[in-house]
């Protein structure tokens, strides 16, 4: 594949103002697919949830899943959109083997939601508000699998696959107005717009919202004006950009290749074009042409959607927090820094550490647990971090760690015991024998140095505040580098101090 | 008259994979153009008080329960195709080489 050439990024923006458009395509976790009751799961073997309807067999009749549309009608009111009164199906009509139908069933001049609204923050705190065309309701096509030529892709293959299991799953496809003035940011504000959408969709519950499995797709669309023009240039569509990382990468390769074309004397073919993630360029697809023609019309076998207020406002009142807002509380109640909150956030691990901390745990012990040995393990794996244990989990090993049941060492290993199945984080101290070194004399000797070195807590302790003890006990558990059992401490402690209990 | 002209009708019928000779364009041109001619008239008496419509009946709103029903065996699902490789459908070269 030829290289394109780049031109540098900032000359590239000295030059031109890149004017960018997202189109997101958000699968959702309904059970079944759109038009017809076939399961909406993968994974099992190919072509095992297809039927009549969805392989656009004669006499295959479409109906409305209803859980899809208000699923539609939550999320387009999540993005600000007004939900329309009335929504047709149309026919998007074209010949390609992943649609067996020959048409798409999607939306035209009336789609269910449009003209919101949403604003995203940067990472320099710069907030940006991105205008929502338009959410719209379609089927997904089915998956290809290119057989034969050098790569595996496309170009060259000999033949190719289908697999109709995603065929039918219902989607819904959000498109932004023109963003200007993104400037510099451009690609920042390209994968913070995809990023906070998957938050939506997740915070909604309506999609699983796992970018590496296509739940959520972005096509990103970027032309270039020439500073001092008000004539918009000619825009490339780069398709199926399927990480938060690529969306940013393709922004900027783009704004970089087409000012280097530009810049040369060239012109940009209004084309789609493929993201190559391992190379991190694009290439070209095919250009915009007749085969773009898709004649949309009303859906005939579909009558039309028309939402009464109620439940319009019924669906609304299920919203949940928006996501940046529940960031920020969050982000105040746990009293954490940028960077820690952050690392969090990029690590996919707030609702973990947000029901850790629900189920006793201090925020920062929560944080440390989650983005330090749980996520260590779970990428040793190459699993997700929260798949690897539960909240309550973290939750009862940091208390054993507090209590001085267990050192931070000994934690990591009950850790271990824990995702390898054995059982709760207790249940793993008493089988694996991971708690404490129980030798009285050993202890009694810390106890007594500990005492002596705070006279104060000892007086204290002998005047009946029981609760001085804590001190001691903490010093010795230091001392014994937490392979003690803190309750024989804290009885051994009183009986050293001579407390009665 | 319509203004169909047997360029529209050779780009339809390219979209829509038909083949067609030039003797069946003439044809369908002058048919097509009758068709449209006609459907106009029926604008011609449709007033603005009449609402667009896409469907014969008057209903909204028919919605199914999101509850899986049984599908096609994989061999019912690949009986009627004309090429498979194993559960998949196969199907030709979709780009020529770059």
């Amino acid at each position: 594949m030829k290289k394109a050439e780049l031109m540098d990024y900032d000359k590239a923006l000295e030059l031109f103002e890149p004017v960018l458009g997202f189109e997101v395509h958000v699968e959702l976790n309904t059970k079944t697919k759109m038009f017809c009751g076939c399961a909406n799961e993968f994974g099992q073997g190919a072509n095992t949830n297809t039927c009549p309807t969805c392989l656009g067999l004669p006499g295959g009749l479409p109906q409305v899943n209803a859980q899809a549309i208000e699923s539609s009608i939550r999320l387009g009111l999540a993005l600000g959109c007004e939900i329309a009164e009335y929504s047709r199906f149309a026919r998007k009509n074209y010949f390609y083997p992943d649609t067996a139908k020959n048409f798409q069933t999607s939306q035209y001049d009336e789609p269910i939601a449009f003209d919101g609204q949403l604003t995203i923050e940067l990472e320099s705190g710069r907030l940006v508000t991105v205008d929502i065309e338009r959410a719209h309701m379609e089927d997904d096509a089915g998956k290809l699998t290119h057989v034969g030529g050098a790569t595996g892709r496309i170009q060259g293959a000999d033949y190719s696959l289908v697999d109709y299991n995603r065929g039918g799953v219902p989607l819904v496809e959000i498109v932004t107005q023109m963003i200007e003035g993104g400037e510099a940011d451009s690609p920042e504000i390209g994968r913070t717009y995809v990023a906070a959408i998957r938050e939506i969709v997740k915070a909604l519950g309506v999609s699983n919202a796992r970018m590496e499995e296509g739940n959520v797709r972005c096509d990103a669309n970027v032309s270039l004006r020439p500073r001092g023009s008000n004539v918009l240039g000619t825009r490339t569509e780069t398709k199926n950009v399927n990480s938060l990382r690529s969306v940013e990468r393709a922004v900027r390769y783009e704004i970089q290749r087409q000012a280097a074309l530009l810049h040369a004397g060239g012109t940009i073919t209004q084309e789609t074009r493929h993201w190559h993630e391992d190379t991190g360029i694009t290439s070209a697809g095919r250009p915009k042409s007749d085969a773009d023609d898709y004649r949309y019309f009303p859906e005939p076998d579909l009558v039309p959607v028309a939402p009464s207020r109620e439940w319009v406002e019924e669906l609304r009142a299920t919203l949940p927090e928006p996501p940046a807002a529940r960031r920020k509380r969050l982000q105040a109640d746990w009293g954490f820094a940028n960077l820690e909150f952050q690392d969090v956030v990029n690590s996919d691990l707030l609702d973990a550490v947000e029901a850790t901390i629900a189920a006793g745990a201090a925020p920062q012990a929560a944080r440390k647990w989650w983005t330090g040995e749980v996520a260590r393990l779970a990428n040793v794996s190459g699993v997700s971090a929260d798949s690897l244990v539960q909240p309550a989990q973290v939750a009862a090993l940091i208390e054993l760690v507090v209590a001085g049941t267990l050192t931070d060492r000994l934690a990591r290993q009950v850790l271990e015991g824990v995702i390898a199945g054995e059982g709760t984080p207790l249940e793993v101290v008493e089988s694996r024998g991971l708690a404490v070194v129980s030798d009285d004399g050993a202890l009694i000797a810390a106890i007594d140095e500990a005492l002596a070195a705070q006279p104060d807590v000892l007086a204290k302790i002998r005047d009946g505040k029981v609760q001085a003890a804590g001190a001691v006990i903490g010093a010795v558990m230091k001392a014994m580098r937490g392979q003690a059992d803190a309750a024989r401490v804290r009885e051994l402690v009183l009986e050293r101090a001579g407390a009665a209990e | 008259m319509s203004e169909i002209t047997a360029e529209q009708v050779a780009h339809l019928a390219n979209l829509a994979r038909i083949d067609l000779s030039s003797e069946e364009i003439a044809r369908l041109t002058t048919e097509l153009g009758q068709i449209v001619d006609s459907v106009a008239k029926v604008a011609e008496v449709a007033t603005p008080d009449v609402p667009a419509t896409s469907h014969p009946m008057p209903l909204t709103n028919v919605f199914r329960a999101d509850t899986v029903v049984p599908s096609l065996s994989v061999e019912q699902a690949l009986s009627g195709a004309p090429d498979r490789d194993g559960d998949k459908f196969r199907v030709p070269a979709i780009l020529d080489e770059e």
